[in-house]
């Protein structure tokens, strides 16, 4: 395998911004194709028929996909900055962080944001408690991965982020009675090859404010 | 419980997810204690002290030390012993397609197909519709191989094998037939059937069924 990367991705998304964080990490230099959600191109849907969703990596035109697959691949090809640990053990712990991650806090802070009523108590109070647990995880430590970041942090980026604007957006404060997430979240922020692919709090608001009854509506990102 | 040396797994025996972990063991030919959990009643000290989280089963407990999540358990136990029969590809990109189509196999298969046999009317359809997709995409990803890994039986087959013995509830339930749709399917559980690890794991799909009206009427869903 050569060394032709391009990143079809999307600077609002964080599942954009967990590949690009990669491969900074990794020191490696990739052509950043910006794609319209709205209104994808051709290639997207050529790479990833399946999903049709970014973010997409080429590797020499190998299309890798999947935020987590594609992370732990750039992890397993390329030297520098281990993203996740050696040991097996430590591995799967890492992993199933990552998932608790993306299956429990953040369909449940997202439901917290977009619902109301006796719906949107039950969410906020599961998110309360699944955020509780992850800060648990952080054990006073810098980062989840340590003295540097690993594939804990870079899956938690939307908690250093993302989630903020939205609660903003919405009325709804969360993160905020959580200050060791709200410390490593800036923590993370200030991570070199996090701060030179960290999409500008503007992108985002510009992005949820606007869409906001739709997106209510819809319970699900409106991209047009 | 960190100086209890050996392997144990808590599972339940109609969980498709512990089988994965049961598949797993085998291949390698890794000796373990089974521990079943009775979920219809108290979880057992032992469970909730390894999976505090999620409290749910398989847990893989090696040398006192717990590993959670079936997935995650079937990648550890393949990183742990890696010279015998070796589940994910050696190669990074051929690795990270089997993790992509585990992970397809993980969010689309159990959840469409509990709503195939918990739902009715125009959600049961809508469920219906759903899995024959997903089954004809499975079906087009495994093409005229002999396994979803290729010559050799890997880590999608694992993740997807032990979901295949609720085809029978699932067909029953919506009035559908998995072989109608997906041909290459069936015939590649009866392969995978061959293979010791796998047929004394599964459930028989009539006891699943059995299991699943036993669940029906306890949520009095009919």
């Amino acid at each position: 395998m050569g060394e032709t990367l391009k990143l079809f991705g999307w600077k609002v998304s964080p599942y954009s911004h967990r590949v690009e964080v990669a491969l900074r990490l990794k020191g490696v230099k990739y052509e950043f194709i910006h794609e319209d959600l709205a209104n994808k191109s051709d290639m997207l849907i050529r790479y990833n028929p399946i999903l049709k969703k970014i973010p997409v990596l080429l590797h020499d035109d190998t299309p890798i996909v999947e935020s987590q697959v594609i992370v732990e691949y750039i992890d397993e090809v390329f030297d520098g900055h281990p993203i996740l640990p050696k040991d097996p053990y430590e591995r799967a712990e890492a992993r199933f962080w990552a998932r608790f991650i993306d299956e429990k806090v953040r369909p449940q802070v997202w439901m917290s944001c977009w619902t109301d009523g006796e719906i949107q108590k039950s969410f906020i109070a599961q998110a309360k408690e699944s955020l509780a647990t992850l800060q648990g995880r952080l054990e006073g430590k810098k980062f989840f991965g340590g003295d540097s970041i690993g594939l804990i942090d870079i899956m938690a980026c939307s908690l250093a982020l993302w989630y903020g604007v939205m609660e903003e957006v919405v009325g709804l404060n969360l993160l905020n009675d959580y200050p060791e997430l709200c410390r490593w979240g800036e923590d993370y922020r200030n991570v070199e090859a996090v701060r030179e692919c960290l999409p500008e709090r503007e992108l985002i608001v510009d992005f949820f404010a606007p869409r906001k009854d739709r997106i209510f509506a819809k319970k699900a990102p409106v991209y047009d | 419980m960190a100086s209890e040396k050996g392997i144990k797994l808590l599972d339940f025996w109609v969980s498709p997810f512990g089988q994965r972990a049961r598949i797993a063991l085998a291949e390698k030919g890794v000796e373990y204690e089974h521990k079943e959990e009775n979920l219809l009643a108290e979880k057992s000290e032992l469970l909730l002290k390894s999976n505090p989280v999620h409290k749910k089963i398989p847990v893989l407990i090696h040398d006192g030390k717990p590993v959670c999540e079936s997935l995650i358990i079937v990648q550890y136990i393949d990183e742990v012993w890696p010279d015998k029969a070796p589940l994910l590809p050696s190669d990074p990109y051929q690795r990270a397609q089997a993790r992509f189509w585990a992970d397809f196999v993980d969010k689309k298969v159990f959840e469409c197909g509990g709503r195939l046999w918990k739902l009715k009317g125009e959600e049961q359809e809508a469920a219906k519709k759903e899995m024959i997709e997903i089954l004809q995409i499975l079906e087009a990803q495994l093409g005229d191989k002999k396994y979803f890994g290729g010559d050799t039986f890997g880590f999608v087959d694992v993740a997807f094998v032990p979901l295949t013995s609720w085809f029978y509830s699932c067909e029953t339930c919506a009035n559908f037939s998995v072989e109608a749709v997906a041909p290459k399917i069936v015939l590649w559980v009866q392969r995978c059937m061959e293979r010791e690890s796998v047929a004394k794991t599964l459930s028989d799909p009539k006891k699943v069924y059995e299991y699943v009206r036993f669940l029906k009427k306890r949520f009095r869903i009919e």
